[in-house]
């Protein structure tokens, strides 16, 4: 592949993924209001477009027009970018999410993926550990005391829960033997006694998707972990200060992690886009893409079900729980894991 | 050539970041420039061939460390510091020793030009080497070094743990 051939088609694939990742963003925000709404004994957005499908645009066009306040307390540069910063780590995670097989298309040959690195995972750890900044940065910049302790509780919060976090995954690691998103996916093609499929999650991962599950609530800043913008404490937490766009960045943040995290549970625990594939040659060429898709979209449901259902921890619970209970359960995993790959090798 | 630009203009980055470090007056901005630093270092081992440890550069110094310096800086409210010229001890050691450390890296740098160039990635800079070597061949002095940092973490247990009888009196008064 020459290199004009190699920019255009990474630019294309860019443009792609950030589009798809975006209107995701904003149809997650859809789905939220609608499923808690229903859960609540409401309706949820009804008004603009059928089934208040439109809402997300009419939001984003409100948002674009507000008026963008900037208190005068604040302290200006990492006022305006802790948002950015925010955005940004959430978006790039995705440039290394393999989201299919490879294809051909005029004569090009591509993996459906922006760019596939041997170190994929430990990217994505990287981007999203750094994600903690634009939250802690805009907690301390605004200068306020109530975005000054969300900001210290997202970040005491997400650097206890990146270890367990991380260590749930290093039992995935020993059994596909390599860092790169797409092996540790094409490990797990195929079945146990042809019905079963080789999912890690099948192969005794099972603990470890369960702690990987509720470490990536706390990353996220989700309910039942989300005591940074805590609206019955903290007014709303790190971005109390923040109006129209920024704060509509940390909005697109937060959903853009909700997204990661998903695509990521489906390609290490629940086999990526392995899926029945059937009918004709068109649709077993879309069928893996809509597999990943619906794995990501339960995933997201499983979301908002548990934010419609559990209330909030208290702190020295949420601490005590990931130090407790949930970083000894991934040692445990990662302990036995790797005696179960010692033996039969 | 592109990996010679790049490494270029990191590098400059990477000074940049630590010249800023030492200007700033403001912790937090300080603390961020540190984490530039770390960020442009990370990219240069990348560039280098070791994508482990430019990985774990992020994760670890960027993503973990860095990120508890700021925390710390939030929660005490560090303000601005204010440049005092009364440091008789920075006029006697630290330019001698500048001067020194300069002309040290000048001159390795000079005795070594001439070795051979080495191709990107003929090193182990690969996660399985790291790991084989780290549980192989270097298996004892990982081990000491673990045993190093548990001491560490029960030290800072028993510091934090200890009760403060200053503390109890005010509260009684």
């Amino acid at each position: 592949m020459g290199v004009e051939t190699f920019i255009l088609v990474s630019v294309i694939k860019i443009v792609i993924a950030l589009a798809v990742l975006l209107t995701a963003v904003a149809y997650s925000v859809w789905l939220e209001r609608k499923v808690v709404g229903h859960m609540q004994n409401r309706w949820g957005p009804t008004r603009v477009g059928p089934f208040g499908l439109l809402q997300p645009l009419a939001d984003g066009l409100k948002f674009i027009f507000k008026e963008d306040l900037t208190p005068p307390h604040v302290y200006r540069p990492l006022y305006i970018a802790a948002p950015m910063l925010a955005l940004i780590f959430a978006l790039t995670s995705i440039a290394v999410v393999p989201v299919g097989n490879w294809v051909s298309v005029a004569g090009v040959h591509t993996p459906l993926q922006i760019t596939d690195v041997n170190i994929g995972l430990l990217i994505i750890l990287g981007v999203t550990s750094l994600g903690v900044y634009g939250v802690a940065l805009a907690g301390w910049s605004s200068n306020n005391k109530y975005s000054l302790l969300g900001g210290l509780r997202a970040s005491a919060q997400m650097v206890s829960y990146e270890i367990a976090l991380g260590l749930s995954l290093v039992g995935v690691l020993i059994m596909a033997g390599s860092f790169s998103l797409r092996d540790i996916v094409d490990a797990q093609g195929g079945h146990f006694w042809g019905f079963i499929p080789r999912w890690n999650i099948f192969q005794g991962q099972i603990v470890a998707f369960f702690v990987y599950l509720m470490a990536a609530y706390a990353e996220t800043n989700r309910v039942p972990f989300d005591l940074p913008e805590a609206e019955t404490e903290l007014v709303a937490g790190y971005h109390t200060e923040y109006s129209s766009m920024k704060f509509a960045m940390f909005f697109m943040a937060e959903y853009a992690n909700m997204i990661t995290v998903a695509c990521l549970a489906s390609l290490l625990f629940l086999g990526g886009w392995h899926g029945p594939l059937f009918g004709p040659p068109m649709l077993q060429a879309v069928l893996p893409l809509f597999w990943f898709g619906l794995r990501i979209f339960a995933f997201i449901f499983i979301y908002i079900w548990v934010r419609g259902t559990l209330p909030r921890f208290r702190y020295d619970q949420l601490m005590a729980f990931g130090w407790k209970f949930l970083l000894p359960l991934a040692m445990a995993n990662l302990v036995v894991t790797a005696l179960v790959v010692a033996l039969r090798s | 050539m592109l990996h010679l630009i790049l490494f270029l203009a990191f590098g400059a980055v990477c000074v940049a970041g630590a010249v800023n470090l030492l200007v700033q007056r403001h912790p937090i901005n300080s603390a961020l420039s540190l984490v530039v630093v770390m960020g442009s270092l990370a990219v240069e081992y990348l560039l280098l061939g070791a994508e482990f440890v430019a990985a774990v550069q992020i994760i670890v110094y960027a993503g973990a460390i860095m990120v508890l310096f700021v925390f710390v800086i939030m929660l005490l409210n560090a303000g601005e510091e204010e440049y005092s010229n009364k440091s008789r001890v920075a006029h006697v050691v630290g330019i001698p020793g500048v001067l020194i450390g300069c002309v040290l890296i000048g001159w390795v740098l000079v005795e070594r030009s001439h070795t051979e160039a080495v191709a990107v990635g003929a090193l182990p800079g690969a996660p399985k080497d790291i790991g084989w070597l780290l549980f192989h061949d270097y298996l004892l002095p990982f081990e000491v070094t673990s045993i190093l940092v548990l001491i560490a973490i029960m030290g800072a247990v028993v510091l934090a743990g200890r009760p403060e009888p200053v503390q109890q009196s005010k509260k009684e008064s």
